[in-house]
């Protein structure tokens, strides 16, 4: 469509042309500027070309990820009995060795039961609710932690401090941004965890509680600059028409500017949110990475102290298994499985993002 | 007759941006429930004139203000800046409509200086928006967001915001540039009447609106008076200056 749009385009381009030479201009000048009127149409053409795929990609790379990882996990679902993937001599050595036995594979089992015993010898079970429980825990704990220091902040730099303060704020936090996921583990295992055991007297430190602690470390910085960014993006006049009213600083923030940057800060958040759902390493180091739902206690009554259990996420599983697990196997697809859970639950939080942004833009 | 109360003094107002200076040291005074006219080309210091006086100046980082302005005979820098900016109603030139409700744009300086009861802000916001002429327009869509109004509404709310925290001075920079003619004569209407309740600082390029609507009008000049009188003298054929003249008249430079 766009080569059609261009060769209509053309010869108007080309059409005011015969009626130069009245203008009596040099008549060496016309064939140089014929000559670069095509040019500059083929380049054009070129740059609009470049530009479209430049925009298709991101929904080509989006599908062709999805794509591949659900061809990885895709035959759990066609197999009956055996994973027809794997020749049978295989199968018959691991047979030999007591591997798991494959068994079919239930999606209802998959998301609704809390037994994930991946490698049993006798008793299979690939449910994985533990597992997002653990990470919808761990994240919305982190929120709760990260969201008012993180938006606060993003307040503070962008409208109660200036001068030498902001500069310095801004790079110390962007250097905590700068952090490897690694080492905020790291100092949860060995930092966090005595403090935790501590000052709660938890029987262990490594739970929900020092992950959630961490990963709001980690999405803070990105909560305060995307934060910072959209309330400088608010027009000063709106600031001066707001002081001009008598309006004190934090009148003007609450009343004015949170408004007219909630897209933005929404936009923090969520970005925020995405880190803490997608963040592996630091909470498969610093959870203590057992698969338990953390509101339950052993005879079914709610745990008030759930913050101090041990959990589990989808990422770190993904991460601490993935190497163990035979290609083709029925592990190893289920931990794909887990990854095409995961990007459906990105997914669902972007989606409801835009969902609300647009329901503000209607009023 | 005895001499209007000074509502505003100025005096020896200099003002730099920076190391270039905009206002080169003037003295005034506006008084209490005068409309003073202030005309002039651009870059002759009209708005940063206003804001001096609302201390929205102090926004603007480079700028550097000496000489004093005292509204009430109290120098503003001792005032409360809150407070000042309370008693001064401001209308910008190009209307910035705050990304709020129409009521809550209306309702934000009476919110600001603590009104909490809804009759209050209620009658409050009526009463603004018919002395800014719009109530007619908008009083069945109040909870529309005032950004979607049209150039010339978003104007009138500027206004009716304005008026909203009961002013005693009402500063109008170039109120005029996006309204309509017909929107225009009724705003000066209500201008006319407002004037029995606060002093008026018009500042406008429009000479013919100074020459309706002032009583005295001050022509500024790349930063300084050039002459301060009586509408009549000012826009008489033999104003003291003769360059007050030249402009009035539209034969400057």
């Amino acid at each position: 469509m766009a080569t059609e749009l261009q060769t209509e385009l053309a010869p108007e381009r080309a059409a005011p042309k015969p009626a130069q030479p009245e203008r009596g201009s040099a008549p060496a000048n016309k064939p140089a500027r014929a000559g670069r009127g095509a040019l500059a149409i083929a380049g054009e053409k070129l740059i609009e070309f470049v530009i479209r795929l430049c925009g298709i990609s991101a929904i080509i790379f989006v599908f062709s990820i999805f794509f591949f990882v659900f061809r990885e996990a895709a035959p759990l679902f066609f197999q009956k009995h055996e994973p027809p993937a794997q020749p049978e001599a295989v199968v018959e050595r691991h047979a030999d060795d007591h591997s798991p036995a494959a068994k079919k594979f239930a999606l209802k089992e998959f998301l609704f039961s809390k037994e994930w015993y991946p490698t049993s010898q006798s008793n299979v079970r690939f449910g994985v609710l533990a597992l997002i429980v653990g990470t919808l825990s761990v994240t919305a704990l982190a929120m709760i932690i990260a969201v008012p220091f993180g938006l606060g902040a993003a307040v503070f730099v962008s409208e109660f401090c200036g001068g030498k303060i902001k500069e310095t704020l801004k790079i110390v936090i962007e250097l905590l941004a700068a952090i490897p996921s690694v080492v905020w583990g790291f100092i949860g295992l060995t930092v966090m965890n005595p403090i935790i055991q501590d000052l709660f007297h938890a029987p262990i430190g490594l739970n929900m509680l020092n992950g959630a602690i961490l990963l709001a470390l980690m999405s803070v910085p990105i909560m305060v600059s995307i934060g910072e960014d959209s309330l400088k993006a608010v027009p000063d006049s709106f600031r001066e028409a707001g002081l001009a009213l008598g309006a004190t600083r934090w009148q003007l923030v609450y009343r004015v500017l949170l408004p007219a940057a909630k897209n933005g800060l929404l936009a923090a958040v969520l970005l925020g949110v995405g880190r803490a759902v997608g963040e592996t390493m630091a909470v498969l180091m610093a959870t203590g990475h057992a698969v338990n739902i953390p509101f339950v206690t052993a005879d079914g009554s709610f745990n008030p102290l759930f913050i101090f259990e041990p959990v589990r996420t989808l990422t770190a599983t993904i991460a601490a298994e993935l190497g163990e697990a035979s290609e083709g196997s029925q592990h190893y697809r289920v931990l794909f499985l887990i990854g095409v859970l995961l990007f459906s639950m990105t997914f669902i939080v972007n989606l409801t993002a835009d969902l609300i942004i647009r329901g503000i833009k209607k009023r | 007759m005895h001499p209007p109360a000074k509502h505003v003094e100025v005096s020896n107002l200099r003002l730099s941006y920076g190391p270039k200076e905009v206002i080169h040291g003037i003295t005034f005074d506006i008084f209490k429930n005068e409309i003073l006219g202030i005309i002039g080309p651009a870059q002759s210091g009209k708005t940063s004139l206003l804001r001096c006086i609302n201390r929205t100046i102090e926004f603007s980082a480079d700028a550097k203000v000496q000489g004093t302005i005292k509204v009430e005979g109290v120098d503003v820098r001792r005032q409360n800046v809150y407070a000042l900016r309370r008693k001064i109603g401001m209308v910008a030139p190009l209307p910035v409509g705050l990304p709020l409700t129409i009521y809550d744009n209306v309702a934000f300086a009476p919110r600001c200086a603590g009104v909490t009861a809804k009759s209050d802000l209620d009658g409050a916001v009526e009463k603004c928006l018919r002395q800014a002429a719009l109530w007619d327009e908008v009083k069945d869509r109040l909870d529309s967001l005032g950004t979607k109004l049209s150039g010339g509404q978003q104007q009138r709310l500027t206004i009716a915001r304005a008026l909203s925290h009961q002013p005693e001075i009402l500063c109008l920079d170039e109120f005029s540039i996006a309204i309509d003619p017909v929107t225009t004569m009724r705003i000066e209407d209500v201008l006319k009447e407002l004037r029995k309740e606060m002093t008026i600082i018009l500042v406008t390029n429009l000479t013919q609106q100074a020459r309706r609507l002032a009583n005295r009008t001050m022509f500024l000049w790349n930063g300084d008076i050039i002459e301060l009188d009586s509408n009549q003298v000012m826009f008489s054929d033999t104003p003291a200056n003769r360059k007050t003249y030249e402009y009035v008249n539209g034969i400057f430079g």
